[in-house]
Parts: C-alpha cells; structure tokens; sequence
C-alpha cells in the first residue's frame, strides 16, 4: 500500500476516533442533568447479541434468521449515505476486501486482514428479529460509521424449495447472495423495514445453502433483517440454522 | 442543526405568483419542523426549530412573529384547559454528534405575543437519555387523550427507538414512575392522534433537510391502545419498520415532515407539516397545509385543488351544476347500423363559441342537470391574488370557462352567475374538502347575512345556499376533471 492511502487511513481513524472522542465530551458534560454523568466502561455484545452454539436453531416465529456469522466492520468512510446508488454499491461490493470473502464460511475467532486492520469473525445469535450491526460494532468498540460489514450463515432445508423469496431490510444499502448467486441488492440511503426488498423467485436446496451479505453505511445505524417468503408471501419457518 | 426565523413587521398580502397554479401557503411561510397549528384568539400559531415562529390572522397568510424561548428544534403545542403546553426538544446533535438529546415542556396562556397574558412558565425536562441508550429524545409530540384526559408525549428520531411516556395533563411533568416505552423506529418528528376507537402514530421516514433530494414522508401505524403496537396496514410493526403512507413529494413540493392534526369541525381535517424543499419558493423550507382525509380507518393527504376546469358534480345525485340556458343541441342523431368497414374519425366537443349567443347578456341562474361536459358546465377554478383565504386554502373564483362569467352567492341566499368578475365578497368561494374526499363549497360572504352557508342541493336539480350539513351528500361536490 503506498504511503498516500497509508496517510489517508491514518487520517480517516484519527477523524473518526476524533469524532467518538467528542461524543464521550458531551455525553459527560450533559449527563449531568440527570444527576450521574453515564461514562460508558462496560461496553459488550449484550443483550444484542450472545456467542452462537451448537444447539438447533430455526428462524424466530416471524422467520427472521437470527444465527450469522459477523465480520468486525472493515474502514469504508463516508461523510454521507447519498452516495449509495446502485452503480456505487455494485463496485464497493465487489471489491475484493480479503481473500475469498465470496466463498469462505468462516470459523469463529478466525481473523482476516483488510489493508491495516486485523479483524475477526464472529459467530452469534441476536436476541431481536433484526442483526444491529452498529450494537455489534459498538459493542467490540469498533468504528460504527463509514464501515462495511460482512455476514455469513447457513441455512438447511428439510427439502428443495421453489419459488421463495429472500426479503431483506437493512440500514445502510447492502447486497445479497444465495449459494454464491447475488439475490438482492438494496440502495439508497435506507434504512431497516422488515420485507423492504425481495428477491426474484429462488430455490433453495435440499439440505445446505449458503446467505452471505454485505452492508454498508455512513454516519447510519447499521442494521439488517433476512427472512424467507413462499409463494404465498408467508414465512419459511421449517428450517434450520447453523454457523458451521 | 438550526435555522433562524426572521421576524418579519410587514404582512405580505399578495401572491406574487401566477394565478394557474395554486402553491403552498402565501406570505412568507418559511419555517423547519412546524408545531402543530394552533388556533389561538382568532389567530393560527406554528412554532418552529431554533425559536420563533409563523402567525396568521387566516390561516393562508402566514408571516413571523411567533415567540418560543429555549432554542432547539422541533416544537409541538396542545392545548389543555384555558392554557397552551408547549413541548421542544435540545439536541445533542443528531447522527453526527451526541445522542443525549432531551425533551423540555414549558406553559402560557396564550401564543398571542402582543398580549399582556403571555409569559412562559419556566421549562421542565421530561425526557432525557445519556447519549449511548437505544434512543435520542428530541421532536416531541403531544397526544391529549380525548377519551379519558391522560397525557401523551412521544418522541425520537433515527437513533434507536421512538418512545412514548406519560406527562401529568395539570403540570405537564413526567408521571412519577411512568416508564419509557419504545413504539416504532426508523423514524423522527413523531406525532399522535386519536380517532374512532383507534390511536394513530405519524412518523417521519426518509432522509431530511436535504433541500430537493429529501426523501422525507410521513407514515402512520395505528392501535387499539395508546401504548401499542402501532400496525400499518400489512399488519407490520412500527417497532419493524412499519408504516401506511400518509404524504410524500407531489406537485413541486418535496419531502414533507413534521405531521399534526387541525380539527376544524364539521367532518373537515386538516394536516400541518413542513415541506423540506418548494420548488415554486427557491427551494426553501416552507409550512404545509393540506386536507387529512380519512379512508377505511386510514388517514391520507388530500390534495390542495389545482387551478383548473371542471364538472362541479352534486354528491347528492351526480348531476352537474349548470347555467340555466337553452340545451343546444350538438348536431347527428343516433349512429349505428352503418357500413363498419367506414374509417372511424373524432367528432369535436361542443364549443364555447357555438352556444355563447344564446346565452343572456346579464345575470344567468344556475341549477344542477346532466351531465354532458357542454359549455355551459364547464367551470374554470382559481386562487384570487390578493383576496387571501383560510386555513389550507385561498379565495378562489369560479366562471364558466372561456368566459368572465362568475359564480356568485345572493342577497336571499341563493347563486346565480354575474356576468363579469369584480372581487367582491360574494364572488369568492372557500373551498375544503372533507374527510370522505368530497367538498364543501362556500362563498367567502352572503350579502346582508352573518350566517355560515355552503353551496348545497336542495333538490336533485336545484342549489342553493344553506347551513350545511356534514353527514347530508346534499352538502357534498366532486370536482371532476372529465
């Protein structure tokens, strides 16, 4: 990497550290009002999220998938979201971050280098119906804007299925792949609604498929939500999910 | 982010623009973040971001003047009793900056500057977070419940949940041990309101402040309880995303935010909000009226009437209202039973100039017939310079197109048409639409009359003008663009 994007990075995480520093200034000067000023030392995934097990697992009664595995979020700055039309995502979405980010099925703990940053995968569970990226980030003590983030998990079905759709919510734009086909891609500068975006009618196979996704956002609050549809618009729910 | 209001001594009577379009409100009606409009002596009060605030004597003129201490953003206003609440929010800087926003609620007897009664009580918080909770208290909203008395405030933005809590109706202060309640996301300047059996939450989706590239709407989600969950109309949680549209850009004026309700009376509602970008005012923030219609339990925007010409059909019978002249008659007779294989050719309308000499030169009655979009039905609609308005609306003058013919109301409470247009009272019509989509047509004044009269069918064929009746067809006109 030559020294100008060396400098550039250096200069995007001081901004961005910068920016986290001053929020912690006013947290402490207005905390006050309530009594207490809150500094915050205790920052973990929890209650968003808990390590995932090995136990069976099934989409929630909605038949959100809750089960992925996380990449820490790679450095992607942007003041503003305005930029993510589809022309702009398609290129950040196919670059190629870290060795076959479009194939692995990642173990957790197992790490991967993106330019300067070292960053791990992790394998959890969400207890709401959505996965909050930026409580994930914030949690890890991450960057929580200008940030792309990675996910993978593995849906198995009892049987094929046909005619489904993939249907995604998330905040900022993102894309999506199904056993390595992309499946849906949603831009703009949105934000998270269950069943935003569907996919065309897809099958799902008998036995291991494969989601993985990729969001990206600035100054956003990272989030995103993945279920399935049949025909008839209802939730597949008779599926397992697993991160291995 | 902040926007200073000027304060402005002139009221600016007229619009200075064309008469063929009809625009948002006149004056000048720049202001982010609009309270709900609230009538207070006579006068309509909006509050806004950063202090201040539009007044207006009619509800379409609308100029600064209004007075809110306390700075930030987003004010909301209900009146409880003889006295006004007003509630707003301080920042600690929405996405970019700090999340520990807070929300403040402060009382006065009247929204009327000038007069000796005004005096803000001293602001209380009532909501707070600590900057690195699931929520940014700031846009308030108020909810009086009309059922039972209690309380409401909601508020939030992007960041984290949309909450709700309880204040005490009698001091405007937090419930003692009331707790927050989340209700909805992916939304900000979040309001309430309470119809027929149902509670509804307006929120604000899309991106703001962003001139003529926000995408800001406004949605609503509606439940039995004022506590939630609030359903759209899939079934879907706002506390997923949920929301049934309610208004988005249209007609040169984009992304409207900031919903409340006016109740005017009579099955007449109306909705304030604030349009982030008006094409037709260089691009500015400006107040927004329209009409709030109400649908299956589902409440949308109506649309402001667009300068035009129309049908003025009769809700009672869909007859047309007419000039009572001669029927002429178009010339051919009926037509089938010909060669089929005859190329098929446009036969043209009616034309103005093909009947207008058998017309009386003077004042022409007018009564409600079939009808056949002949000359003497068709009416052209348009906001009179100058002649202000009410709330939503401009005078409009209604002539029979092509012509100067106009529509008048009479000494002995009936309509007739003059044969040119002068401005005077009787020639001017308010015209707002009602929740079911139809509309209510009333001359600006009777002569000689004090009373409030609308354009009603008192038969099938014939009008008049009488006390209308919100829950009779016989008070209810279609404009019909056809």
């Amino acid at each position: 990497m030559n020294i100008k994007r060396k400098a550039l990075l250096l200069a995007v995480g001081f901004v961005i550290l910068a920016g986290l520093r001053l929020q912690g200034r006013s947290a402490a000067s207005r905390g006050k009002i309530n009594g207490a000023a809150k500094i915050d030392t205790t920052r973990s995934l929890a209650p968003y999220f808990s390590p995932a097990t090995a136990k069976k697992k099934t989409p929630n009664p909605d038949g959100f998938i809750q089960r992925w595995l996380l990449l820490e979020p790679i450095n992607k700055p942007n003041r503003s979201n305005t930029v993510f039309v589809d022309s702009y995502l398609r290129t950040a979405f196919t670059i190629d971050y870290f060795p076959n980010q479009f194939t692995v099925i990642p173990k957790d703990g197992e790490k991967v280098k993106v330019g300067e940053q070292e960053l791990t995968w992790h394998a959890l569970e969400s207890t709401n119906f959505n996965m909050k990226l930026f409580r994930f980030a914030y949690g890890l003590r991450k960057q929580t804007y200008g940030v792309l983030f990675w996910a993978v998990t593995i849906v198995n079905s009892p049987r094929e299925m046909k005619n489904v759709r993939m249907a995604v919510g998330s905040n900022g734009g993102s894309m999506w792949w199904l056993n390595g086909k992309g499946a849906v891609l949603l831009s703009g500068d949105r934000r998270m609604v269950m069943d935003d975006c569907v996919s065309t009618r897809i099958t799902l196979n008998k036995g291991k498929n494969i989601i993985r996704g990729a969001v990206i956002n600035g100054p956003g609050m990272s989030d995103f939500c993945v279920r399935f549809l049949d025909e008839k618009g209802e939730p597949v729910k008779d599926l397992t999910i697993s991160t291995q | 982010m902040k926007f200073g209001i000027k304060i402005i001594g002139a009221v600016a009577l007229f619009s200075i623009w064309s008469t063929t379009t009809v625009i948002a409100q006149v004056g000048k009606p720049f202001i982010h973040d609009p309270s709900t409009i609230t009538e207070c002596e006579g006068k309509y009060y909006t509050f806004g971001t950063g202090g201040g605030g539009l007044i207006s004597e009619d509800g379409w003129t609308w100029n600064g003047g209004a007075v809110r201490p306390g700075g930030g953003a987003a004010p909301d206003v209900v009146k409880i009793g003889d006295r006004y609440l007003i509630a707003y929010g301080a920042t600690g800087g929405g996405l970019g900056g700090g999340h520990n926003g807070r929300i403040l609620t402060m009382w006065n007897k009247t929204l009327d500057p000038k007069s000796p009664d005004f005096k803000y009580s001293e602001a209380v918080i009532v909501a707070s977070s600590d900057g690195t909770e699931d929520c940014d208290p700031i846009d308030p909203g108020l909810l009086l419940d009309p059922t039972d008395g209690r309380l409401w405030l909601s508020y939030g933005t992007y960041f984290g949940f949309i909450q709700l809590v309880e204040l005490d109706p009698k001091t405007g202060k937090r419930v003692e041990g009331n707790k927050a309640k989340n209700i909805a996301i992916d939304c900000e300047a979040t309001d309430l309101m309470y119809q027929d059996g149902w509670y509804y939450l307006l929120g604000t989706h899309g991106t703001c402040c962003d001139g003529p590239n926000s995408t800001y709407n406004i949605v609503v989600g509606r439940s039995k309880k004022v506590t939630g969950p609030y359903l759209d109309n899939m079934g879907r949680d706002m506390l997923k995303g949920g929301g049934k549209m309610v208004v988005a850009a249209g007609d040169r004026l984009i992304g409207p935010g900031h919903f409340g309700r006016i109740v005017v009376g009579d099955g007449v509602q109306k909705m304030s909000c604030h349009y982030e970008a008006d094409l037709d005012q260089s691009g500015r923030s400006v107040l927004g009226i329209r009409p709030l219609l109400w649908k299956n339990g589902w409440p949308v925007a109506g649309d402001n009437l667009k300068a035009g010409t129309y049908e003025i059909e009769s809700e009672r019978r869909g007859y047309a209202l007419e000039l009572s002249v001669d029927f002429v008659r178009m010339p051919g007779g009926m037509r089938f039973n010909r060669n089929n294989d005859e190329p098929v050719k446009p036969v043209p309308s009616q034309e103005l100039t093909d009947v207008v000499k058998t017309w009386p030169t003077g004042n022409i009655g007018v009564r409600i017939g079939d009808y056949m979009f002949r000359p003497h039905q068709k009416w052209t609609i348009t906001a009179v310079p100058g002649a202000g308005g009410y709330l939503g609306g401009p005078y409009y003058k209604i002539v029979i197109a092509g012509t100067d013919r106009a529509l008048a109301a009479t000494a002995d409470a009936e309509v007739i048409t003059v044969p040119a247009f002068t401005g005077a009272p009787e020639q001017l019509w308010r015209i707002d639409q009602f929740t079911d989509g139809t509309f209510r047509i009333m001359p600006k004044a009777v002569p000689n009359s004090n009373e409030k009269l609308a354009l009603v069918s008192a038969g099938d064929s014939t009008p008049t003008l009488a006390v209308y009746n919100p829950n009779s067809d016989n008070s209810k006109w279609n404009f019909k663009d056809h």
